[in-house]
């Protein structure tokens, strides 16, 4: 099912504080459409879980409105919402069996014994636990007990789901096989998600939009790809991902797609005006390690820089490797391991160069 | 896999070709002999503080040689008394020889108060009888005793006497629940007017389940707001808790007195908002009431700290796991929240039920004549009447009861989801 254009989910102007002097969460402002995977991806205490138990029904709003599908929330209580959540322990009910589990929604619907026995069942096959449903949750695996806080969250079909870090507590093949599950019940029920992690890559993996939080604001709100190479401002492209950083002021602006910043070391570097304030205001380029270029050809980038090689770590796939250039000595560029990479020793002087476009002015 | 299990299997040995498990043995050997040093102390003390007093005092309750020990010849004379008449002129015989001996040794006194628990009344008889056996150099002694007291005429006397000629008998046991043997040796109810332990133990048992309920009832909000209050107002609640804990159960037992006596505080409280008039004020100790009341708060403690050691551990995301799927505050607490409490109300009230049932100082102290419980009485057996026997097995049921309530709990609950906090 696709993302539809309708909103089920609307913030505005919603802001959360717990003890009347601070705020926990800023102005919060988001529409969430129908059908999407959207992720809030933040470091811990960044709102992220607050406003995903203002959207539950567990906390209410100091100020602002929470609707969802139209309806303003903020006086309906959590059990009249309609809500599926799955919780970061997964809160299976430990004195009732799988198959208790999955019915107590169904039971509290007064749904007759036929139609619960039907929807159990089909949302165990869903997880793929069709014969677990005897058992109890504490004899079941970290992974098992996770997929059925999920069919239990999925099995009343809720209009939303909500999930806070449904992946912490299982190891990283587990966690990984797990997003790629989740991934694909989401896309073949067309539930609405609300997924709360700290975790980037899962955010990347899973998400249709990714809202990044920080200080109890959304630093930025795009689609995966957009939000890993387009970055709006310094935390987001700190957060996510591996990140160049060199610290500079704005020479001069060269029309709108090329400015010229001066670095601290007095190298002149030429990069895309994304976040800064002008000619003479600090700013903080932003650069991938796997878009630097080892060793090009002379005037073939805007770019090209001496480098020192400092340190080889072999990962494998790719040999992580730390330069100094510009004055700065934790510069990482990471080299493919593929057949003809550069040999490269420690203590060797090398070229390096990138593109205007990879190197993204920020704010400082 | 399917090959290895088809194998007979090989005991496993270590690589200088010893049984791994004697290898293993010799290791841990010394580990647990270190271990169980460490216990002994412990263990010593119990052995010495509890376990032997307990064992003596269930012997005790059936154990019993008194009268064998000093009326040897009427108890081997009354072997073949069928017990339907009073015993021929050998068996007087028999039991003149024993007083006479006894007055030498001065024991008589001993057979005289043994046999007047079972028979009130006997006592002065056989002090007398012997008094002036003693004067008679030869029989026919039939005729003298039943000159010297009429009681000799009667078949039950004689019957009491046989019936404690075994060293190990359940006289003890029987009479701790309203029964005796009549003559012919079938248990009977004793009389009416003195039927005194089944009420008694039917009042213990009551006025502990209400304790125990009372406690349950008043404890379980407690507990719940300890274990879901911030920490400043929980840690504050704890301490109102244990406070009381930790002072002296006579002046806690005592207050309660200035408090509920009929002059006390809240009698006079009541008068003062007119609640009750001046004549109509309420009696609230000295009977079943007041003792409720007091045992409630004493024991209050013993039915929380379980009960919020177990509500602790429930994860708070259980009731919102409960209301997000759709069910009401009440009803989440009720079908999720409670259910996981039951270890501890479990644990708590068997805690309370078993202290309850063997209180003794605050009936004692508050409970006036009808809020007296069972060990009131095996008090008074062990201090005033020096009846240990009856006591042993007042308090030998007392205990059987306790075991037979743990296994039924261990059966229903299983006691490994017991938890003491």
């Amino acid at each position: 099912m696709a993302i539809s254009n309708e909103n089920l989910v609307e913030f505005t102007e919603v802001q959360k504080s717990y003890d009347g002097e601070t705020l926990v969460v800023k102005d919060l402002n988001l529409s969430i459409a129908r059908g999407e995977f959207l992720t809030m991806l933040g470091p811990s205490g960044s709102g992220k879980t607050t406003t995903l138990m203002m959207l539950a029904g567990f906390e209410s709003p100091t100020h602002g409105d929470v609707k969802l599908d139209g309806r303003t929330l903020n006086n309906v209580p959590p059990h009249k919402r309609d809500i599926g959540m799955v919780f970061q322990n997964y809160a299976l009910f430990p004195h009732m069996s799988v198959y208790e589990n999955l019915a107590f929604p169904l039971q509290v619907r007064k749904m007759s014994k036929s139609e619960v026995e039907t929807k159990v069942k089909k949302a165990l096959d869903m997880v793929q636990l069709g014969g677990f449903g005897t058992r109890r949750p504490s004899q079941l695996s970290g992974g098992q007990q996770q997929r059925v806080a999920l069919a239990r969250a999925l099995v009343f079909q809720p209009t939303l789901v909500l999930m806070d870090e449904p992946l912490g507590a299982l190891d990283k093949q587990l966690r990984e096989h797990m997003q790629l599950e989740i991934k694909h019940i989401h896309e073949s029920l067309g539930v609405t998600v609300v997924y709360v992690t700290h975790d980037q890559s899962e955010a990347l993996t899973m998400s249709n939009r990714i809202a990044v939080f920080n200080d109890g604001i959304i630093q930025q709100l795009a689609s995966p790809p957009d939000l890993y190479e387009r970055p709006e401002n310094a935390f987001v492209a700190q957060f996510i991902g591996e990140n160049n950083k060199l610290m500079g002021k704005v020479q001069h602006t060269n029309g709108e797609n090329a400015c010229t910043v001066v670095l601290d070391s007095g190298d002149e570097v030429q990069a895309l005006p994304v976040n800064i304030a002008g000619a003479g205001s600090a700013t903080l380029l932003s650069l991938r390690p796997e878009r630097v270029t080892i060793g090009p050809e002379a005037g073939s980038l805007p770019n090209i820089f001496d480098a020192e090689v400092q340190e080889l770590i072999y990962l494998g796939d790719h040999i992580r490797t730390r330069v100094k250039v510009c004055g700065h000595d934790d510069f990482v560029v990471k080299v493919p391991n593929a057949q003809a990479h550069a040999a490269l020793r420690e203590g060797a002087a090398v070229k390096l160069g990138w593109s205007i476009e990879d190197c993204r002015a920020l704010d400082a | 896999m399917a090959e290895s299990t088809l194998q007979p299997p090989v005991a496993l040995t270590t690589a200088d070709g010893q049984p791994l498990k004697t290898s293993l043995a010799r290791v841990e050997r010394r580990a647990r002999i270190r271990a169980f040093a460490l216990v002994v102390p412990l263990l010593i003390f119990l052995c010495i503080t509890f376990l032997f007093p307990i064992g003596q005092m269930l012997f005790r309750s059936i154990h019993d040689p008194l009268v064998v020990d000093l009326l040897p010849n009427t108890i081997a004379a009354l072997k073949d008394w069928d017990g339907t008449d009073i015993p021929g002129e050998p068996v007087f015989a028999a039991l003149a020889e024993d007083m006479k001996k006894g007055r030498e040794d001065r024991s008589i006194g001993k057979v005289a108060t043994r046999l007047n628990f079972e028979q009130s009344g006997v006592r002065s008889v056989i002090t007398r009888t012997a008094r002036r056996v003693a004067k008679l150099e030869e029989g026919p002694y039939k005729e003298a005793f039943l000159d010297a007291n009429k009681a000799w005429g009667e078949v039950e006397t004689w019957a009491t006497i046989k019936r404690l000629g075994n060293r190990f008998n359940t006289v003890q046991y029987l009479a701790s629940v309203d029964r005796r043997f009549d003559t012919e040796g079938n248990v009977v109810m004793q009389p009416e007017d003195r039927q005194i332990y089944v009420p008694i133990f039917g009042r213990t048992l009551w006025m502990s389940l209400l304790v125990t309920a009372c406690c349950l009832l008043l404890g379980f909000p407690i507990s719940y707001m300890l274990a879901t209050q911030p920490l400043r107002i929980s840690n504050l609640l704890m301490i109102m808790v244990l406070l009381p804990f930790w002072t002296s159960l006579l002046v806690r037992t005592t207050s309660w007195i200035v408090i509920l006596q009929s002059e006390g505080v809240l009698n006079d409280i009541l008068v003062w908002t007119g609640i009750v008039g001046e004549d109509g004020r309420v009696q609230l100790i000295y009977n079943q009431t007041g003792t409720v009341i007091a045992m409630t708060q004493i024991l209050l403690p013993f039915m929380v700290l379980p009960l919020y050691s177990v509500m602790k551990t429930i994860s708070p995301s259980y009731m919102r796991a409960a209301q997000s799927l759709g069910a009401p505050r009440f009803q989440a607490f009720w079908k999720v929240y409670a259910p996981n409490t039951l270890p501890g109300v479990g644990a708590g009230s068997l805690l309370v039920f078993i202290l309850a049932i063997g209180y003794y100082i605050t009936p004692a102290l508050v409970g006036g004549r009808t809020g007296q419980m069972i060990s009131n009485f095996i008090a008074h057996h062990m201090q005033s009447s020096l009846n240990w026997g009856l006591a042993a097995a007042l308090g030998g049921i007392l205990l059987i009861g306790v075991l037979l309530l743990y296994w039924l709990y261990n059966k229903l609950v299983g006691v490994e989801r017991l938890s003491l906090g």
